[in-house]
């Protein structure tokens, strides 16, 4: 049996996995918020990651100017899953303005692109993704779906 | 941990491995690296990193046309990689052997040179519910263009051809089969001779995507009864960027070019050309001399170590992996055929496959995750996504044992076990 030579290494290693799948992360994979079968009248974004097959259907309802009942449906790995959860978490009460600014926000601290500075605090969980380049699309499956449940919304 | 197969005398796994410069490394922080992703590509001995090496330190120069010493000794080594091929595979002519950019390529060149002069609307081909989509979507293009009809033949729950169904679609109307040896997925290996000759009797052609076969097992095509039969170079130990196309002969004479350029012609009028004689018909452009050359080295390289030792090597390897994988309790196996070649796709119930393979890449353990390039198979199957680990001839049970613990351990980490 090859043991690792390096116990401190391997430590280092499995860190770097502990900070991708913080226990946030996993409790909203293991207990999904907002996740529901929706209807299919209700969909109102059907993404899907052809990387993986990963397939996520968002809804959501304006009512006063502010989005509401944000729920998700759909199969994927504990960060697309996770990530989806936590946005139907975010964006309830939010409006359609404040929605797409942390969608924007979201999106591009993925990429490195910006800071998770001012994010819900579950959100800023999804950091240890950036280290991840081929996950990223994991993450962010979700919140470029809402853009589009966005788009409707609006019409 | 035990491991229930020694290695043969004939054979021995670790010593195999100091040819592969790649795998004397660790990763993340010290880890062993564990490459168990063969089913996408093999790594590639020094004999073959170093014929890249020489070509373009001695004898780098353009094939067939340079009438100097280079272009000589590079068309000569070129030659010789079609002849070392035509040898291992059992084809009767090295004419017969057609240089392409990988098996992808070669179905394509088949699906347009053939498939547009002889396919139209009412005719039928058939391929299998568990080809990869390089043997899948060529035919629903040319297909689509044609008019003519694509079915794909079930796959039993084991991962065995419906071979009833297959009998039952065979009338007139089907023009071609299209079949994979062993799939990439389930490891199923078809009945290839039994399906070209029920298909022949049909008046049906028959080409088999033989690129989960040949880096594994001894393949003569002759023998496999088929009428073109592709593979790849990089599977084996090879380049990237090298593919094989064999045909028989009036087949190929048959078809039309792929593509029109440099090297493929006979004579070029202001309006019209003549074709080059086999090969060279297909082989438009200046084609990938290294990575062909270089392919000839790996070609060497596999048949040193013997194709049936490899083979006997890769059997055993997966049935002790199949045979600790499927021990973990929410483990399931997909693909169970009688034979079966050496990719072994699962699921653990529970996990993303891709939270799996990345959790036991953190481990130094390289698996595949995803669709494997095969979506009507994933819908049968009813899953979005398998985790794979693939096995070639420089891996050991050492390194199914260490694929195993980190399963265990994921289920752990996941919130199972």
């Amino acid at each position: 049996m090859r043991k690792p030579s390096n116990a401190h290494a391997v430590f280092s290693a499995m860190d770097e996995l502990d900070q991708l799948y913080q226990d946030v992360i996993l409790d909203h994979y293991k207990h999904p918020r907002h996740k529901e079968d929706l209807n299919e009248q209700d969909v109102l974004a059907d993404e899907e990651n052809p990387l993986c097959g990963d397939h996520i259907r968002i809804t959501a309802r304006l009512h006063d100017g502010r989005l509401e009942s944000v729920r998700f449906d759909g199969k994927g790995c504990a960060i697309s899953q996770a990530s989806a959860s936590m946005m139907c978490e975010s964006l309830h009460g939010t409006t359609p303005q404040e929605a797409r600014a942390m969608i924007t926000q979201v999106v591009r601290a993925l990429k490195s692109e910006a800071s998770f500075e001012g994010l819900p605090e579950d959100v800023q969980a999804l950091s240890g993704v950036r280290k991840y380049a081929l996950r990223v699309k994991c993450a962010t499956l979700s919140w470029r779906g809402m853009e589009r449940v966005l788009e409707k919304l609006e019409q | 941990m035990t491991n229930s197969i020694s290695s043969s005398s004939s054979f021995d796994a670790e010593r195999i491995r100091a040819d592969f410069p790649i795998l004397d490394q660790r990763i993340y922080d010290d880890q062993p690296l564990v490459y168990l992703d063969n089913a996408a590509t093999s790594q590639k001995p020094r004999a073959v990193i170093q014929a890249l090496v020489e070509y373009y330190e001695r004898y780098n120069a353009n094939v067939h046309r340079a009438l100097h010493y280079l272009g000589e000794q590079a068309t000569a080594k070129y030659e010789e990689t079609r002849g070392n091929v035509a040898s291992f595979i059992g084809a009767e002519d090295a004419h017969h052997i057609v240089f392409t950019r990988g098996t992808t390529e070669s179905i394509n060149l088949v699906a347009y040179a053939w498939g547009r002069v002889h396919l139209g609307p009412g005719d039928v081909v058939l391929a299998t519910g568990m080809e990869h989509h390089s043997n899948l979507v060529p035919w629903q293009i040319v297909c689509r263009e044609q008019g003519a009809e694509l079915k794909l033949i079930p796959v039993h729950e084991d991962g065995t051809l419906d071979m009833d169904t297959f009998h039952a679609w065979l009338d007139p109307r089907v023009k071609l089969v299209a079949v994979t040896h062993t799939s990439n997925v389930l490891g199923t290996v078809n009945p290839v001779r039994a399906l070209a000759d029920a298909a022949h009797r049909a008046g049906a052609l028959v080409l088999v995507d033989a690129a989960q076969s040949v880096p594994h097992r001894p393949v003569n095509v002759t023998e496999l009864g088929a009428d073109v039969v592709v593979f790849s170079s990089h599977k084996m130990c090879g380049p990237t960027g090298v593919g094989v196309l064999w045909a028989r002969e009036d087949l190929l004479a048959s078809m039309q070019p792929f593509m029109g350029g440099g090297e493929m012609i006979s004579r070029v009028n202001d309006d019209y050309s003549t074709w080059a004689d086999l090969p060279y018909k297909f082989e438009a452009g200046t084609p990938n001399i290294a990575d062909v050359i270089a392919f000839g080295a790996a070609v060497d390289y596999v048949r040193g170590l013997g194709m049936e030792h490899i083979h006997a090597h890769d059997q055993a390897l997966t049935r002790y992996a199949m045979e600790r994988l499927s021990a973990i309790p929410d483990v399931r196996i997909f693909g169970n055929a009688p034979e079966r070649g050496s990719a072994v796709s699962f699921e653990v119930k529970g996990i993303h496959p891709h939270d799996l393979s990345q959790y036991v890449d953190q481990r130094g353990i390289a698996i595949r995750a995803g669709h494997l390039c095969a979506q009507p198979l994933m819908r049968r199957l009813g899953v979005t996504a398998v985790a794979r680990a693939s096995f070639y001839l420089y891996n050991t049970p050492t390194e199914v044992d260490a694929l195993a613990e980190a399963v265990e351990r994921a289920r752990g980490f996941f919130g199972h076990g």
